[in-house]
Formats: C-alpha cells, sequence, structure tokens
C-alpha cells in the first residue's frame, strides 16, 4: 500500500484538486517515479470528475507532484461536497496497492 | 530580518501567534486569513450590512496582538480585511485607542473591483464580488510611510509576507534573486501551522509530538533573500525536511512556474537543509518577472443550499440510513419543488469519498451511519424544506433514527479570469489611534 512508502497532501483550487506525494526514502522515491504515474492516480480516482491529470518530479525532494483538473466540480463555494476541498483526497491516495516490485 | 506567520486562514487559532510575538524577537507578524472562498463569503455579508465584510475575529486578534506587539516592536501586515479594509483599519484604530496605544494604522484598497465588473455590459452584471490579487507593492509604500498595521483585502498570499521584507532590506521590486527567497518563505509560511506539523500527523507513519501545543512558524530573511524558517523552542509540533517539503508544493501546480503578482517562482529546485532545533535552509529557489495580468476571482450568487444529517445505529443501521435517503428522495420529488443537486449521502460509509469504502470492501456492516442530504435551490423557503425533511424521519421515518439537525446557507460560485495590471489602482487610507 502507498502509506508504506509515503506521505501525502492534499491542495484545491478552484475545481483542481492537488496532492503532494513524498516519498520516505530513496529506495521508495525510485519505486513511485516508475509505478505511482499519472494514469493509476486517474483511475484510483475514477469516482471524481476528473478531466486530466498533469504528474510532476521533484527527485531532489523525492517529491512527486499531481494536479486533478476538475476533481472538486465547481470549486469550493459552489459545491455540495460534504469535503469541499478534497483536503481527504491525499489520505484516499495513500489506500492505493501498488504493483509487487519485479525484483 | 524575521517574519512571523500569525494565522494561516479566517478561524485559525490564536494563541501559538500571541506566543511568537512575545518570545519570537519578530520584526512583522503577518496574518493571512483569506481563504480562496472567505473574500466571497464576505463580500456577501457586506451586502447585507455595508459596515461588515472583513473578518469576524478581527476585534479579537487585535485585542490579543497590539499590546504585545508594541511592547516588542513589532508591526503587523494583515490582508484581514476582506471585502472591507476600511472598515476593518477602523475597527483596529478603535482596539489600540482602547487599549491606550498610539499606532498609524493603514488600509491598503484597490483590490475590489467589483464596481467595475458589474457597470461592463460585456463581463457578467450578476457579480457579487470581484477581486484581484494584488501584489505587495502598496504594502510596501504604507510600511515605508511608517504604518504599524496594514490591513488589507484580497493579496497574493506570499506576497502578504514577502512585503515586509522588501521593505526591511530596501529591495528594487525587480531584484528577482532576493524576491525569490521572500516569496518562497511567505508560501511555506502562509498556512502557519501547516509548515510546523498540522494537517500532516498521522499516527504510525507521521508522528508530531505535542500536537496539541502546535507552535505557528517563523522565517528569517537575509538581505540577499537567503531564509532559514524555524519555530520556537517549546512550542509542539515539528519543522523538518518533510513538513517543508509538503508545504512548499502545497497548491502549487506546475512547481516551476508558480506565479504570484510579484514574480513568477521557479520552485522546482529548491533543497531543504536541516540545520537541528526546528531551524531549516530553504535553498535553490529562483523568480523571474510576473505577468502583465492580474488573477481576478469573480463571485457569482448560486443560491441557497438546505441540508439535513441523521444518524442511524446498530444491527441495520446501513439498510436503514438507506430507507431514509429513499424516503426523503421521494418525499421532496413528490413535493415538485425546484430543488437542483440534489445530495444524499452515508457519513461512515461513502459521503466523503463517494461510491468507495462500502460493504463488504470494508469488511461488514459500521457500527453507525449518518445520513446527509443537501441541495440547492434559488428559494430560502426551499431550502428549509430539504433540512426539514431530513428532521422529519424522526416521526416519519425508519426505527431509531437519532440527532438529526438541518441548516441553510447562502451560496456563492466561483471563477476565475484574469485583468491588466494597468487597470487596478492601489491606493493607502490612513487612520490615526
Amino acid at each position: 500500500m502507498l502509506r508504506e512508502l509515503a506521505l501525502a497532501r492534499s491542495g484545491d483550487k478552484g475545481g483542481i484538486a492537488d496532492l503532494t506525494v513524498v516519498a520516505v526514502d530513496d529506495a521508495a522515491f525510485a519505486r513511485l517515479q516508475e509505478q505511482l504515474t499519472a494514469a493509476v492516480v486517474r483511475d484510483h480516482f475514477a469516482d471524481l470528475p476528473v478531466t486530466g491529470v498533469d504528474r510532476h518530479e521533484l527527485p531532489q525532494l523525492r517529491a512527486l507532484k499531481f494536479v486533478l483538473h476538475d476533481a472538486l466540480g465547481a470549486g469550493v463555494s459552489s459545491t455540495l461536497a460534504l469535503d469541499p476541498h478534497g483536503k481527504a483526497l491525499s489520505s484516499c491516495l495513500l489506500a492505493l496497492e501498488l504493483p509487487d516490485e519485479a525484483t | 530580518m524575521r517574519i512571523g506567520a500569525g494565522a494561516g486562514f479566517a478561524d485559525d487559532r490564536i494563541d501559538p501567534a500571541v506566543d511568537l510575538v512575545e518570545r519570537g524577537e519578530l520584526d512583522f507578524l503577518v496574518l493571512e486569513c483569506l481563504a480562496e472562498r472567505t473574500i466571497a463569503l464576505r463580500s456577501l455579508e457586506r451586502l447585507h450590512d455595508p459596515d461588515a465584510g472583513f473578518d469576524p475575529w478581527l476585534r479579537e486578534r487585535m485585542l490579543a496582538f497590539l499590546g504585545p506587539c508594541a511592547a516588542h516592536g513589532v508591526r503587523i501586515v494583515t490582508n484581514a480585511g476582506a471585502a472591507n479594509p476600511v472598515g476593518a483599519v477602523r475597527l483596529v484604530a478603535a482596539v489600540a485607542r482602547e487599549l491606550g496605544l498610539r499606532m498609524k494604522v493603514a488600509a491598503v484598497t484597490g483590490d475590489d473591483l467589483t464596481r467595475m465588473w458589474r457597470a461592463s455590459d460585456v463581463l457578467a452584471p450578476d457579480v457579487v464580488a470581484a477581486q484581484a490579487y494584488l501584489g505587495g507593492e502598496a504594502i510596501v509604500r504604507a510600511l515605508d510611510e511608517g504604518a504599524d498595521v496594514v490591513v488589507t483585502g484580497r493579496v497574493a498570499d506570499a506576497s502578504l509576507f514577502a512585503a515586509p521584507v522588501s521593505h526591511a532590506h530596501g529591495w528594487r521590486a525587480d531584484d528577482w534573486p532576493a524576491l525569490a527567497g521572500a516569496l518562497t518563505a511567505g508560501h511555506l509560511l502562509e498556512c502557519a501551522g501547516q509548515l510546523t506539523g498540522g494537517y500532516f500527523a498521522d499516527p504510525g507513519v507521521a508522528e508530531v509530538p505535542g500536537l496539541a501545543e502546535l507552535g505557528f512558524p517563523f522565517a528569517d530573511v537575509d538581505a540577499a533573500g537567503g531564509v532559514v524558517v524555524g519555530k520556537l523552542p517549546g512550542t509542539g509540533g515539528v519543522l523538518d525536511a518533510r513538513t517543508c517539503t509538503q508545504q512548499l508544493l502545497y497548491e502549487v501546480h506546475d512547481p516551476a512556474a508558480y506565479v504570484t503578482p510579484d514574480a513568477t517562482l521557479d520552485l522546482s529546485g529548491v533543497s531543504f537543509t536541516e540545520l537541528g532545533d526546528d531551524r531549516v535552509r530553504v535553498e535553490g529557489c529562483a523568480a523571474s518577472p510576473p505577468p502583465a495580468t492580474l488573477k481576478v476571482t469573480l463571485a457569482t450568487w448560486a443560491g441557497f443550499v438546505g441540508e439535513g444529517e441523521i444518524s442511524y445505529a446498530g444491527p441495520g443501521c446501513l439498510a436503514r440510513a438507506d430507507l431514509a435517503i429513499d424516503v426523503v428522495e421521494k418525499r421532496l420529488r413528490a413535493s415538485g419543488l425546484p430543488i437542483e443537486d440534489l445530495r444524499c449521502e452515508r457519513i461512515g460509509v461513502d459521503a466523503v469519498r463517494r461510491g468507495v469504502g462500502v460493504p463488504p470492501a470494508t469488511g461488514g456492516e459500521p457500527a453507525e451511519v449518518r445520513v446527509r442530504v443537501v441541495g440547492r435551490t434559488p428559494e430560502r423557503a426551499v431550502a428549509e424544506r430539504i433540512g426539514r425533511e431530513v428532521t422529519g424521519l424522526w416521526t416519519n421515518g425508519p426505527a431509531g433514527g437519532g440527532g438529526a439537525r438541518r441548516s441553510v446557507t447562502e451560496q456563492l460560485a466561483l471563477t476565475s479570469a484574469a485583468i491588466d495590471r494597468a487597470a487596478v489602482h492601489t491606493s493607502i487610507e490612513w487612520v490615526d489611534a
């Protein structure tokens, strides 16, 4: 599970949810670089109205940045969701099961 | 010079900021009180009451901060003016007089473009509020002219913190390497406790000692823009490379191009060095000239939101919750009332995260479920009706429904636009206390 390999934090701007994933060590980051693709994150949040996922790598920080477009619908002030900011999405992302390491 | 984070959002805690003023050897205390939605909500308040529209905790904050700030020579910069900075500074001046303090208090105006937007027939005339994200220029000017307290409306968060640094070091507005450091420091501080272990603790994987006594952070920024962030000894929380990394990238979309009104930041090469004692050196940030336009947030009235909740517990609670939802949906449909976006959720099962976590995926039935029904409508009476159909479940719904509550709120929808800088004119209004 991703929670064993990384910490995460969610943010929001309008309808965009952003997720920061920081690996706990270099080995974990190498694995995430390979396995935690934009498509994998998109599929994990198939229940959200995401129209696109941008992915940025920051190797010196062992961090990956995911930007989920339209994940929050019409944005904080108009959505009716219980968690309109998507604050809980980071924890939900950490439930993601990665494939076993191919060694 | 040293800036301290005194608030990271409208409802933020006050005690950690007082501690920072009293023990932190600060030059400036910066209070960031405006989330994206906050100014829209304050605008709505001002529609109903022209004297309202600023941070509702401003009086409490000033009562707590002005005395210690005056005693320790700390000046205040805050965006707590929200939709009414002039009204806010009048209150600040009144509190200063109450406390027997002589202070120069300034309001920065010019962010509010509502009138301009409504007058335009090309753009949306139904806009309730339109505010531009200002840079730090007017704050720097007010501080240069001796302000003890500067109150603004919408200013970009990082700029709110960078402005007192620019003032203190006398930087030119195009000193990009120096500004890069100050804006990055501002971005790290803008959510206060989120840099020191707030929004971070996750028992088992991310321990935060003393979370209950969480301290707020400060940043030391030298004349060349070199940055060290820290928190006070004896405060709870943790400030290390992990918390700095999370906050550096928080709400940043492209790390190589984080746009502020004062500069576009390249954060992609930032690195952190832990110096011990909750101190971290920040290096590798860069900045280039900002865009020719400013971001504007537009709020339009979106109607009334009616909401109701009720809980079910024990064996069969999920089936009773589902029955309750079915009953409310049928009754609201039969009413024929104009309800948009009706949403029925089961808190504890799949409300925060819809469509996921439904038993048996979670291993069976939860011990309790809370039903939430929420809908949007143009009419207040219809919004009241949504909540009343939920409280109505007490005597007209499944067995064992308890803890029913209902509410009605007004809602604004937000969109963004861009405006040429030349169309935005800032000015400073002074009030002597």
